[in-house]
């Protein structure tokens, strides 16, 4: 009898899609641990090499020897540097970032309480960014050298190149100091402030969230009358870059030759740019965008200064000048994963605008 | 069409925010509420026998007290604090003191004589950076059991020589003495602390205010309690924000958004001046600018040499201009507001005199010294001032720029030339400054003995050590205070420092802020006085 069953399907080429995935998705953890072990090592080794003593700043210039040998034992610096450096690793693998040397607190503590101000900063100032500068990128592409173009790049040119804590200080003084239209430094009213501190759940540490999940609304209203000015003003900044690059990028696209062929076929402009080119443009866009984002986390110190908006940046400026070397690598280490994170995401969305990027 | 919806939206939440803000920008400071902005990122710790510096010392200055207390109104008067009497045994050394009664902690704990004893007690035995305030009366681990007692309503205590009373009392009102709540404490104690690490972040006292809420860096709120012992405070609640930048502290201030800013720079209370609706303050401070001459260089041990140099600093230019509302012309080494000090200002620019001093001196000219100076504006502005002036008298000064830990490390190491320093008093009783610029057992290298600034200049003050120690024994206070007067005098005329100009704090309140106390030189800041 014949064997009239079909041969079994052979596979064509390559391995499956999921093996794909699979080996992908251990490539990025691969690169992913490799770099967090580096950014340890990294600020572990600068932590050493900087000419500071921390013990002289926690016990003063009047302590004994003793309380200073006491001190140094305390906080382990009196042991060989590859024992720290191990303790250091194995400490922070477990999530925990070492106590800061000024405060005495868990620095993961500390960061954790600080991180939501400068993230509800920086995203809210990415936000305006994006909102004003891909559009006057835009416009400013469509219309190459128009007064809209001129006005665009001055406009970027301002933010670009007047110093921040210049520019935080003269909208403090207008909007808040003259007008009236906004509210002045901090996060809050003080008595805000304390109906937050004694009255409500604080679930995020991220007080737009907070009061509104709380039903605070008119502590949501105080905190956007704080916050608006500061984020705008990291927007403004933010919006000169994001413009600038997307003029740019939108300019190539509209010389391309399927731009040409879509205002041949009688397709109305305003399709032919926010569909046919930003589609190509998202791509080097969301880097951008990635990029301004990831150095507003990271920290904008002077705008918090100024604006006395307890984050990030401010942390890790005023634990450097304290010379609190743990609350800086802490806080280093933190902004470095907000680095790779947003570059995982950028990936994501990469694969998300992009279909070459999914094979 | 995208666009157009997209910045519709934006349009749309902009005005809503605008809208949104009136409700809240007018409100002005709680009536119940002082709102005080300042730089708090000195804080190391507010357990009170481990802060030792500014800010935490104004912190617990409000949520404990002392067995002997400054009038806040008088700064420098001794008044009854915990203790309503004390005596001194006749052998001059057993201090006792006994403990008013009526006086709770805010847990509602009982005052008692042994909280007293514990809480002296704890100083030496956690032994933090204030603790050698207490443990030069000779109190150690080891002894101070036996040293501080207490019976019934009485803690005591037994110096290991004779002491000026008012030494000891002046140590006492130092916020290390501060009394703790025994029981509280001890039930938060975690392998042996003392309830340390409970107290950085906690307060167990006998003051006006109970701790609510602290958080490093960002602020501190406090909440009166009732029945305080000296009567209720005023106002309620205590609202501190961090706020290290003088040019927004003045914003708010303006804004009536803060009641207190107590960083403003000389630019800030500039732009306030005519403001009828903020009031400026001066007081002094306790640090102390000087600069020291390293008497291991040959050049600078010469007495014309250092003469010289006394006449050509340029003292009011600098305290006219770049020391503006900061600092104020001051030449002795106890600053105003202590017991015996100098008031008057004998020495001034003087470039002629200052020549014909060097000149008579013998030494080669141009004298070619260094000055290691601390990277800092107001420092290097002081250094490049003294460089000008110096330089017209035939010295030539060169820049030795480091950063504070380079500094101080040369000075300690007596490597330095000259160096430019401030020196800050670590308690309220002259001997703090006087047993560190008039004393040093030991001139040797080997001595090392960094404490005294007399050693680390290499400057044998010869029979000023011996005054020093006569002055801190005497028992009458006004002989004292002539006695460290005459300290002072030879110091200024004969020593290796040049003594320059005293600190300064400018304080700028809102019109309806009343009788807030600073502290001064000698004492830290009293909130429950202040009405508004």
């Amino acid at each position: 009898m014949a064997n009239t069953s079909s041969p079994a399907p052979v596979p064509l080429s390559g391995p499956s899609p999921w093996r794909g995935r699979l080996f992908g998705l251990g490539t990025s953890l691969l690169s992913l641990m490799l770099t967090l072990l580096g950014l340890l090592t990294m600020t572990f080794i600068i932590a050493r090499v900087v000419p500071i003593d921390p013990i002289l700043s926690i016990v003063g210039e009047r302590a004994t020897p003793a309380q200073i040998e006491t001190a140094r034992q305390h906080f382990g610096l009196d042991r060989p540097w590859y024992v720290q450096y191990g303790i250091y690793l194995w400490d922070a693998l477990q999530g925990d970032l070492g106590v800061s040397i000024r405060t005495r607190e868990p620095v993961l503590q500390e960061v954790a309480r600080y991180f939501p101000a400068t993230l509800e900063l920086a995203t809210l100032g990415t936000l305006f960014g994006v909102l004003a500068g891909v559009p006057a990128g835009v416009l400013a592409a469509t219309r190459p050298g128009s007064f809209a173009d001129q006005i665009v790049r001055i406009v970027g040119l301002v933010g670009y190149s007047m110093p921040v804590f210049w520019l935080g200080l003269l909208g403090l003084l207008v909007f808040y100091g003259q007008l009236d239209w906004v509210a002045g430094p901090g996060r809050l009213d003080a008595s805000y402030q304390m109906l937050l501190e004694f009255q409500m759940t604080q679930y995020t540490g991220i007080i737009l969230i907070d009061a509104a999940l709380n039903g605070a609304w008119d502590m949501f209203r105080n905190a956007i009358s704080h916050i608006i000015l500061p984020s705008a003003l990291l927007g403004y900044v933010s919006m000169a870059y994001i413009s600038r690059m997307t003029r740019s990028f939108m300019m190539n696209e509209l010389g391309q030759e399927y731009i040409t062929t879509a205002r041949v076929k009688g397709m109305p402009e305003w399709r032919v740019i926010w569909v046919h080119a930003m589609r190509n443009v998202m791509v080097p866009l969301i880097t951008v965008i990635a990029l301004s984002y990831a150095y507003l986390l990271e920290g904008a110190v002077l705008t918090e200064t100024i604006f006395a908006w307890p984050g990030l940046g401010r942390y890790i400026t005023d634990a450097l000048f304290a010379n609190d070397m743990p609350a800086v690598l802490g806080g280093t280490v933190v902004v470095g994963l907000a680095f790779v994170t947003l570059n995982m995401i950028s990936d994501i969305l990469y694969r998300l605008v992009d279909p070459r990027a999914r094979a | 069409m995208i666009l157009t919806r997209g910045i519709g939206r934006s349009a749309a939440l902009a005005i809503l925010m605008a809208g949104a803000a009136p409700a809240a920008l007018f409100a002005e400071t709680p009536a119940d509420t002082l709102v005080i902005a300042d730089a708090i990122d000195d804080i190391v710790s507010i357990d009170p026998h481990e802060a030792f510096e500014f800010s935490g010392l104004d912190l617990n200055n409000n949520l404990y007290d002392t067995l002997v207390e400054l009038d806040p109104t008088k700064p420098g008067e001794l008044i009854p604090g915990l203790a309503e009497s004390w005596s001194v045994s006749e052998d001059g050394l057993t201090f006792s003191f006994k403990i008013k009664s009526g006086i709770t902690f805010a847990s509602g704990n009982p005052l008692t004589a042994e909280d007293a004893a514990y809480s002296l007690k704890r100083v030496i035995k956690l032994d933090k950076t204030p603790a050698f305030i207490l443990a030069q009366f000779g109190f150690t681990k080891d002894n101070v059991d036996e040293k501080i007692t207490f019976d019934g309503d009485t803690v005591s205590f037994t110096t290991d020589k004779v002491y000026a009373p008012s030494f000891v009392y002046n140590c006492l009102t130092a916020g290390v003495a501060n009394i703790v709540d025994m029981k509280t404490v001890e039930e938060h104690a975690v392998d042996g602390d003392m309830g340390n690490e409970w107290l950085k972040s906690n307060s167990a006292g006998t003051g006006a205010y109970v701790l609510k809420s602290f958080k490093p860096n960002e602020g501190y709120i406090l909440e009166a309690r009732p029945g305080y012992w000296r009567g209720d405070a005023k106002i309620k609640n205590i609202f501190m924000q961090h706020i290290p930048e003088g040019a927004t502290e003045r914003l708010l201030l303006e804004k009536g958004d803060i009641d207190i800013a107590r960083k403003l720079t000389p630019t800030d209370v500039e732009g306030l001046s005519g403001n009828a609706d903020v009031t400026i303050t001066s007081d002094v401070g306790g640090q102390i600018y000087y600069l020291a001459m390293n008497q291991k260089v040959e050049a600078l041990a010469n007495p014309d040499v250092l003469d010289a140099m006394r006449y050509a600093v340029d003292y009011t230019g600098m305290a006219d201009t770049i020391l503006k509302g900061q600092w104020g012309v001051h030449q002795a080494f106890l600053p105003k507001g202590f017991l015996g000090a100098l008031d008057d200002t004998p020495f001034t620019l003087d470039l002629a005199k200052a020549k014909e001093l060097l000149e008579k001196s013998g030494v080669p000219l141009p004298l070619k010294v260094s000055i290691t100076v601390r990277n800092t504006q107001d420092r290097m502005d002081i250094a490049q001032s003294i460089q000008n002036t110096f330089g017209q008298i035939g010295i030539e000064l060169t820049l030795d720029v480091g950063d504070g830990k380079q500094v101080l490390e040369k000075y300690r190491a007596r490597q330095h030339e000259i160096t430019l320093q401030t020196w800050g008093p670590d308690y309220p009783d002259p001997h703090t400054n006087a047993s560190t610029f008039a004393q040093n057992p030991d001139n040797s290298d080997e001595a090392k003995a960094t404490g005294y600034l007399a050693w680390r200049t290499a400057w044998d003050p010869g029979e000023l050590g011996a005054m020093t120690e006569a002055a801190v024994v005497e028992p009458d206070s006004a002989k004292r205070a002539e006695m460290y007067k005459e300290i002072q005098e030879k110091h200024r005329q004969d020593s290796a420092f040049v003594l320059m100009f005293q600190e300064m704090k400018e304080t700028g309140l809102r019109t309806n802020v009343k009788d807030f106390y600073t502290g001064g030189a000698v004492d830290s800041a009293s909130y429950w006085l202040v009405t508004k």
